[in-house]
């Protein structure tokens, strides 16, 4: 293999990468050019909410990005991802709620609403920088990293692996969950963080805000997409793959598993809470129930659903999961919902092991053997010329 | 009180009090109750003409007494009221109560003496003589029996000597608490030759402490050392506060209650009792810990079986246990007369109930996901949505099971401490599952080929063990035991399509915590968790000990990875 600049490594050498560039990029244009140009009254016009959903679709495609790197090319199956998408968001959602400064309903200029409300005289230590914008993107990192550092380092060490891992990554997100509903951690207890008014000056209600968002959130899950897929594609990738298909040979071929390990989590981690920070902006409020058990397993689902193990699939699970989601649980299917969804789990996981993706390659394989077939039946130099496409 | 009222002896009457008490007003009654009680007596001299013999019966039945007690005056009510007590009737005890609380009435219609209870509807009348229940009327349609302050200190005295004496032991009981509660100096001779009567020894010791209740305030320094002694030796709160107040300091540091060392005799005292009563304290704790872990247990211990046997992430385990529950709820819509017995009728039902569904799931679904149990997760967690759709189709709100008499109510040990029974019967019923899965699985047929088919599949089908369907037994097993936790546990949580969720991730904890696939690691993770949990909850909340909990089973994993009762061998590798 040749080598080509890294940059065009990556963005060019599948095509299902570079068709999900192309919809990225669409989308980055097409997005804000209907939202805010096309007249409202036009058929082309994309309404604020419609980007406002689209920017969450994205996020939690951020976040299956973030799981699919550990569960699809390492093996770790985390049933508490939500916990560091929260953390990640509840850092954002600290520094918003400084914003509304004397502007809360009891106008006191430090204090948030709910810490008047709970007779609180002055802001706890862990909230005070909150209101740089600095620090709190330094926080979107540091907590979910260090919180995945620390269980991390812990697990892998003592080799605590498959179903006990993903046990106790729920409860760790379940020990969050419990903590974080209490009022006396300072974190707003059960009605979370909320009634944001502004992000770096600028006003959160309004389209420009929301459109600058949305196209953050494109750029990162880009981003996201090529940083995963540049580390798949590495030789540590390849020793990722080999700890998830056999973690006990990878070990005595002289492989610092735990390492490996460790990297890929904390990575994760970090992805995720990146997309949590994005997330709270957007829908204006993060509470403890996204530390729920529950929200961490469907991240699974989406996932599983796209494809494991191959890293557009988590991103087409997760916009179609969620997609499928918003249809359904409004109109006449609301009840029928989880049953659709229910029966979409059991028939995934019995027969699309691989996905929707599965089915998509399936299809894509079986075409190209065929077409190969004809060609080769045709004139040996056509099969020379489809691959000379390649660049 | 007057001092010299609560150290006699003897029985005095208030004579005093009782009449300065009543005299703004007593004329003017008086006055008003001669009216009516001519007007009375004209009525039914006009009626039956007999209506003076009545008043004037003497010896006689006790409707013919009940009847002259309603119509009597204040000094004839006294004579009659002796001569009640003197029949050794179990009427009397209904007809005094209902007297001194003010709810004995004459029915104005046809002259009965009936009592009354207030109700929304107006006033609920009973016979006193039959006991039956009568209509329902306005206050206007009765005439009240009307009691003075002397009366009213003589049917004391009665009451607590007809109880204290009747034949039932456990209204003696009853009435020697309520004296413990309201220690009456005036009642105490009748106290004691209660307590010299006393064959039951239990009721006697209640008879003692009463008497020392009463004793502590004499004046007679041995008498009142007793009392201590008594009272020290006790278990109740009403003991304590007694003798914390006779064991107060003054300012300068001596005991207020100088005279024969009382004072610090009842300090010394207060101290044992409050030692005993911390002992107690914690024996609830205690109790409460392994009533909890045994919930945990009932619950976890059929994931024991699906996930610990086989490897089967079942995430619709919870659904089990709801299925169980609404099993319960079913059984008590279908048989609504046979209350009593429908949690017994229902624990086989559940396990059914619960076991096919187990069953249906595992030949339609985990069947073709055996070796990926990562996928089982998902796959059973489609399957628990599905279901709670499915009962919330039904009905989205909690539904009402009730609890059968027997198991509601308390054991009442000694006077700190009661353990309620329904929690008792999930502490033995834990055990009972426990014990039969054991020797089901170590002692059947069944049990040898679940156990062959988890080791070694290939060589358990090359002995002839069907393992398919082993598989879908053991799967079975483990949701009809959800099943039969779901009946348990519907007696002490709320039943709706939620409640499977939990418990899922309690359980899983459990079983992780005990180890996979061992049966008494789960047992013991159970109650460990369960009496920690407890023992955290007053120094640190429930939410807060509960995340301690789970902080210390994920530090715990990295200690053992594999749980406390980690299988051995080389089959837990891959």
């Amino acid at each position: 293999m040749t080598h080509k600049p890294l940059i065009q490594q990556l963005l060019t050498n599948d095509t299902a990468s570079r068709w999900l560039f192309v919809a990225l990029l669409a989308l980055g244009i097409g997005v804000p050019f209907l939202n805010l140009v096309v007249p409202p009254d036009s058929v082309f016009h994309v309404p604020t909410y419609m980007v406002t959903l689209l920017g969450k679709y994205l996020c939690f495609a951020i976040l299956a990005l973030a799981l699919d790197l550990i569960w699809g090319y390492c093996g770790i199956l985390s049933l508490g991802h939500g916990a560091f998408f929260a953390l990640g968001g509840y850092a954002m959602g600290m520094y918003l709620m400084r914003q509304i400064g004397d502007r809360g309903v009891y106008g006191n200029p430090v204090l948030p609403d709910f810490m008047v409300f709970l007779n609180w005289q002055e802001l706890p230590w862990y909230w005070l920088g909150f209101d740089n914008f600095g620090l709190a993107l330094l926080m979107v990192f540091l907590a979910p990293g260090l919180l995945a550092f620390l269980f991390g380092w812990l697990a892998f060490r003592s080799r605590v692996t498959g179903v006990y891992l993903s046990i106790i990554t729920q409860a760790l997100t379940y020990a969050l969950m419990l903590a974080f509903f209490r009022n006396d951690m300072g974190f707003g207890g059960n009605n979370g963080l909320t009634d944001f008014k502004d992000i770096l000056g600028f006003n959160l209600q309004a389209d420009s805000t929301r459109i600058v968002l949305f196209l953050a959130t494109v750029i990162v899950l880009a981003l996201a997409y090529v940083l995963c897929q540049y580390i798949t594609r590495s030789k540590a990738g390849r020793v990722l793959i080999s700890i998830r298909d056999a973690e006990s040979r990878t070990r005595f071929i002289g492989y610092r598993v735990e390492h490996y390990k460790l990297f890929v989590f904390i990575l994760s981690a970090l992805i995720a809470g990146v997309a949590g920070a994005l997330y709270v902006p957007q829908i204006g409020i993060i509470n403890p129930s996204e530390f729920n058990p529950l929200n961490s397993i469907e991240i699974v689902i989406w996932v599983a659903i796209g494809g494991r193990g191959t890293l557009y699939g988590a991103v087409i699970g997760a916009v179609l999961v969620n997609y499928a989601k918003t249809t359904f649980t409004s109109g006449i299917f609301a009840e029928y919902w989880l049953f659709i969804l229910g029966a979409l789990f059991v028939i995934t996981t019995i027969y699309l092991p691989r996905g929707v993706v599965g089915i998509m390659d399936g299809y894509l394989s079986r075409r190209k053997s065929r077409q190969d077939k004809s060609m080769a039946a045709a004139s040996p130099q056509a099969g020379v010329a489809t691959g000379g496409k390649q660049p | 009180m007057p001092q010299d009222a609560i150290f006699s002896k003897e029985i005095k009457p208030h004579k005093t009090r009782a009449v300065s008490d009543g005299l703004p007003c007593s004329s003017l009654r008086a006055r008003k109750l001669g009216a009516e009680k001519m007007k009375i007596l004209i009525k039914i001299g006009l009626l039956m003409g007999l209506g003076l013999l009545f008043i004037k019966a003497h010896a006689g039945d006790f409707a013919t007494l009940s009847h002259s007690l309603a119509k009597s005056d204040y000094s004839q009510k006294n004579r009659i009221i002796d001569e009640l007590a003197a029949l050794d009737d179990d009427r009397t005890l209904v007809i005094f109560k209902a007297l001194i609380e003010g709810n004995l009435y004459l029915r104005k219609s046809d002259q009965t003496v009936v009592v009354g209870r207030d109700s929304r509807e107006g006033v609920e009348l009973t016979d006193v003589l039959t006991g039956q229940p009568l209509e329902v009327v306005g206050i206007r349609a009765l005439e009240k029996v009307r009691i003075n302050n002397s009366v009213r200190g003589k049917l004391r005295t009665v009451i607590a000597s007809l109880q204290l004496s009747a034949k039932n032991s456990d209204i003696r009981r009853q009435s020697a608490r309520d004296l413990i509660k309201s220690p009456q100096p005036e009642l105490r001779n009748l106290i004691a030759t209660a307590y010299e009567k006393e064959e039951s020894s239990s009721v006697k010791s209640e008879m003692a402490m009463a008497l020392a209740m009463v004793d502590i305030e004499s004046e007679d320094v041995k008498l009142r050392r007793e009392a201590i002694d008594i009272l020290a030796s006790s278990y109740s709160s009403e003991a304590l506060g007694i003798l914390e107040r006779f064991g107060e300091k003054d300012g300068a540091g001596n005991y207020k209650e100088a005279e024969g060392n009382i004072g610090k005799l009842a300090a010394e005292g207060a101290e044992r009792v409050r030692h005993r009563m911390e002992v107690m304290r914690f024996i609830e704790n205690l109790f409460f810990g392994i009533s909890l872990g045994s919930v945990l247990l009932l619950a976890a211990i059929g994931l024991a079986i699906t996930f610990g046997v086989m490897g089967v992430i079942n995430m619709a385990h919870g659904e089990m246990i709801m299925l169980g529950a609404y099993t319960t709820f079913a059984v008590q819509q279908l048989f609504p007369n046979w209350i009593e017995a429908s949690i017994i009728i229902a624990i086989p039902m559940a396990f059914l109930v619960s076991g096919c569904v187990g069953i249906l799931i595992e030949r339609t679904v985990i069947r073709h996901l055996y070796g990926r149990p990562l996928e089982t997760l998902l796959a059973t967690f489609g399957i628990s949505l599905f279901l709670q759709q499915l009962v919330r189709t039904y009905n989205s709100n909690n539904v009402p099971v009730i609890t059968p008499d027997w198991m509601s109510g308390f054991y009442q040990v000694n006077g700190a401490l009661s353990l309620t029974y329904n929690r008792l019967y999930i502490i033995l019923f834990s055990l009972m599952v426990l014990g039969l899965l054991a020797i089901l699985l170590r002692k059947t047929l069944l049990g040898l080929q679940m156990r062959a088919a988890t080791q070694n599949r290939a060589m358990a089908n090359s002995m002839g063990i069907k393992s398919s369907w082993v598989d879908a037994l053991t799967f079975g097993l483990g949701s009809g035991i959800a099943g039969m936790a779901g009946v348990a546990l519907s007696q002490i949580t709320n039943v709706g399509p939620n409640m499977g969720q939990g418990f899922i991730i309690d359980s899983f904890m459990v079983v992780v915590f005990g180890g996979v696939g061992n049966l008494l690691g789960t047992f013991f993770a159970a109650m460990g968790l369960g009496i920690v949990n407890k023992f955290l909850e007053p120094y640190a909340g429930a939410v807060l000990g509960k995340i301690f909990v789970l902080i210390f089973i994920i530090l715990f994993i990295q200690w053992r990875p594999r749980g406390l009762f980690a299988l051995k061998g080389r089959f837990v590798t891959d």
